[in-house]
């Protein structure tokens, strides 16, 4: 009985020092979780006289835009070229995943789990095992078509939808999967075949999962690095990310540019996590646990 | 059995179908899928096995020479006789390491000092803040952590700030000012415990122990993907229901406990799930290491992810390059494929 009295007391529902204590331990965690923006923004805001690597903890003495004005110059080119790819990409990898999870989870066949499975692996892969093979494809298709893939943002799409196709297919056969059975049935009596179940039913109720989706991909292509490395040379037609790092080992550019320079390639992805956490969480909870 | 229906439906065959249960009724589903399946063989079997076959030949130079290298597999030999690649499994598996174990430990650190205060106004916020770098892109990451280990800035200057090289230097030592990424050591080294053990050890190359440079680079990592691991577990916390706790604090466990013996174990899928996902990430990664430290002093922070590409499309060593790819891939798979496997074995059952 001594134990009950212990228990009258559950989590949350009074003060304690247990509490006040994770709080502190929370706090500061958050200090650290917070010290790289910290170093980016505050030294983005510094004058190209003012940042010195002695003074990085200090605050900038006055507020003028520092680095920020020649940091977007600099990228606001690759700012575009990102757009450009990722936009598209993420829109087609989406639709394609969708019809894929669609027959996946509600017109499964002998094998289908199987021929996923194999899809799937394709997510996992290091990219390097594929890279060269990859290259020579797209100068093959070059030359056989006429159209740029290689060097192009055309190609980094091309491969974006490709090497998304897996992870969107699985989101999209997980969300479909919980969609009970018997909604389609009915439409089916009805006289509705797969297609017009697809087009009327699922797909207006598959609004959630494309945000998810949405977020994930666009998170993913915009944050890529070795398919814009490897594809694109021309430093004017580069993705963001590349042109950063480019930014990051030049010498001849300022550290306040290069701080200001990492914030703007951040900014896209970073405020669709502050205005969509919710949807964000979810994402990648959907493209991490296998269902 | 509702789902063969429908596919049969969908095909055009009649619903008492049992008569003609020899004819196949997936068709309609497998041609909806075949695009994605022949992209697939092409772009990921189809150039898995171009590049075995490049690592076996002897295209060494810009000049293509696909003819199959004499000795058979002589090039792998050369990779594994190679001081960087070998440095390259070493830093490989100390990062992974480092990286998994600190990860897990603050994730979960984070996911149960979150649980225990969840009726707080404040824990979304929190929440939304420890899990904010995983929305960034690594070369993010690293450019500012690049910065932050800077041996002449960064976090040293806080040696300095908060009196400690002062007191070091009242007692007659040197100040601290460790190098971070630009530092060579290779501490622990086990080279004669190795060669007393494994025959052949004799034949590495490299100091085999922790590279004190990878420090620096797990701990970026680490805080990209901690957050990440905290809302894994969230998540699995959010199915354990208030009864299972209550029943645990009435059999008397306190509050410390009742994660311990209870939550923690129950949380075991999420804890594989995690592990997998951050192996995966910490055998290929690149842009970070890239960004933050490049190959390192000695190739202390050099990983198989920056040796194929630097080896293939710098050096043009194809060959060489792509045995590099294929030790990658098999590392990578040795996680992946059984991952896989047991998830299609509970989705058939």
């Amino acid at each position: 009985m001594t134990a009950i009295h212990h228990e009258a007391t559950p989590p949350g529902k009074r003060w304690s020092i247990g509490h006040t204590l994770t709080i502190i331990v929370l706090i500061v965690a958050m200090i650290f979780y917070l010290t790289p923006v910290f170093v980016m923004v505050n030294n983005g805001l510094k004058d190209a006289q003012n940042v010195s690597l002695s003074t990085m903890w200090n605050l900038p003495e006055n507020f003028s835009g520092g680095g920020f004005v020649e940091a977007w110059n600099r990228l606001r080119s690759n700012m575009g070229n990102s757009l450009q790819m990722v936009i598209p990409a993420t829109v087609l990898s989406a639709l394609i995943g969708a019809v894929n999870g669609y027959v996946l989870s509600k017109f499964k066949f002998r094998g289908s789990d199987l021929l996923f499975t194999l899809m799937l692996f394709g997510f996992f892969i290091p990219y390097q095992a594929i890279l060269l093979p990859m290259v020579q494809f797209l100068q093959t298709l070059n030359r056989v078509t006429g159209i740029q893939f290689y060097g192009t943002l055309l190609g980094l799409v091309l491969v974006h939808v490709v090497y998304g196709i897996p992870i969107t297919t699985l989101i999209f056969r997980n969300f479909y999967a919980n969609i009970p059975t018997e909604l389609l049935e009915a439409a089916r009596v009805d006289g509705a075949n797969m297609w017009t179940i697809f087009t009327r039913i699922m797909l207006p109720l598959s609004i959630p999962a494309f945000v998810v989706v949405g977020i994930f991909q666009f998170t993913n292509i915009w944050n890529d690095f070795i398919f814009g490395v490897t594809i694109v040379q021309n430093p004017d037609a580069q993705p963001v990310t590349i042109a950063l790092n480019n930014l990051s080992g030049s010498f001849s550019v300022d550290w306040n540019v290069v701080m200001a320079g990492a914030v703007v390639a951040a900014l896209p992805t970073a405020l669709i996590y502050i205005f969509l956490s919710r949807y964000f969480i979810r994402g990648l909870l959907a493209g991490s646990v296998k269902g | 059995m509702s789902q063969s229906t429908l596919a049969g439906a969908a095909a055009g065959t009649t619903v008492g179908s049992s008569t003609r249960r020899q004819r196949w009724e997936g068709w309609p589903s497998f041609l909806v899928l075949l695009p994605s399946l022949i992209v697939t063989a092409i772009f990921v079997y189809g150039f898995i096995a171009v590049t075995f076959w490049i690592s076996l030949s002897n295209w060494r130079t810009l000049k293509p020479d696909t003819t199959v290298r004499e000795p058979f597999g002589q090039t792998y030999l050369d990779l594994f006789a190679q001081p960087r690649f070998q440095a390259d499994l070493r830093n490989t598996l100390i990062f992974t390491v480092l990286f998994i174990g600190i990860s897990v430990l603050v994730g979960l650190g984070l996911a149960i000092l979150i649980d225990y205060n969840r009726k707080m106004f404040a824990i979304p916020f929190f929440r939304n803040v420890y899990l904010f770098p995983y929305a960034l892109s690594f070369v993010v990451t690293g450019v500012a952590w690049r910065w932050i280990f800077n041996p002449e800035t960064g976090v040293n200057l806080f040696f300095d700030i908060f009196g400690i090289n002062q007191l070091l230097a009242s007692v007659g030592q040197a100040p601290l000012k460790p190098g971070w990424t630009t530092d060579p050591t290779v501490a622990f080294s086990v080279n004669g415990i190795l060669e007393q053990f494994i025959p052949g050890a004799e034949s590495l190359r490299i100091q085999f122990g922790l590279p004190v440079a990878l420090i620096p680079v797990a701990i970026a990592a680490m805080w990209q993907l901690s957050g990440f691991v905290m809302a894994m577990y969230l998540g699995g916390m959010t199915t354990v229901s208030d009864e299972i706790r209550e029943a645990a604090r009435i059999d008397g466990a306190g509050e410390w406990q009742v994660y311990r013996r209870v939550i923690i174990p129950l949380l075991k899928p999420v804890t594989i799930s995690v592990i997998i996902i951050l192996l995966h990430v910490s055998l290929k990664i690149f842009d970070l290491v890239i960004t933050m430290s490049g190959v390192g002093p000695g190739f202390a922070t050099d990983m198989p992810a920056i040796f194929v590409f630097e080896t293939t499309f710098k050096a043009t060593r194809y060959n060489l390059g792509m045995a590099a790819a294929i030790v990658m891939l098999l590392l990578a798979a040795s996680v992946i494929v059984p991952y896989l496997a047991s998830s299609l074995r509970k989705s058939e059952e």
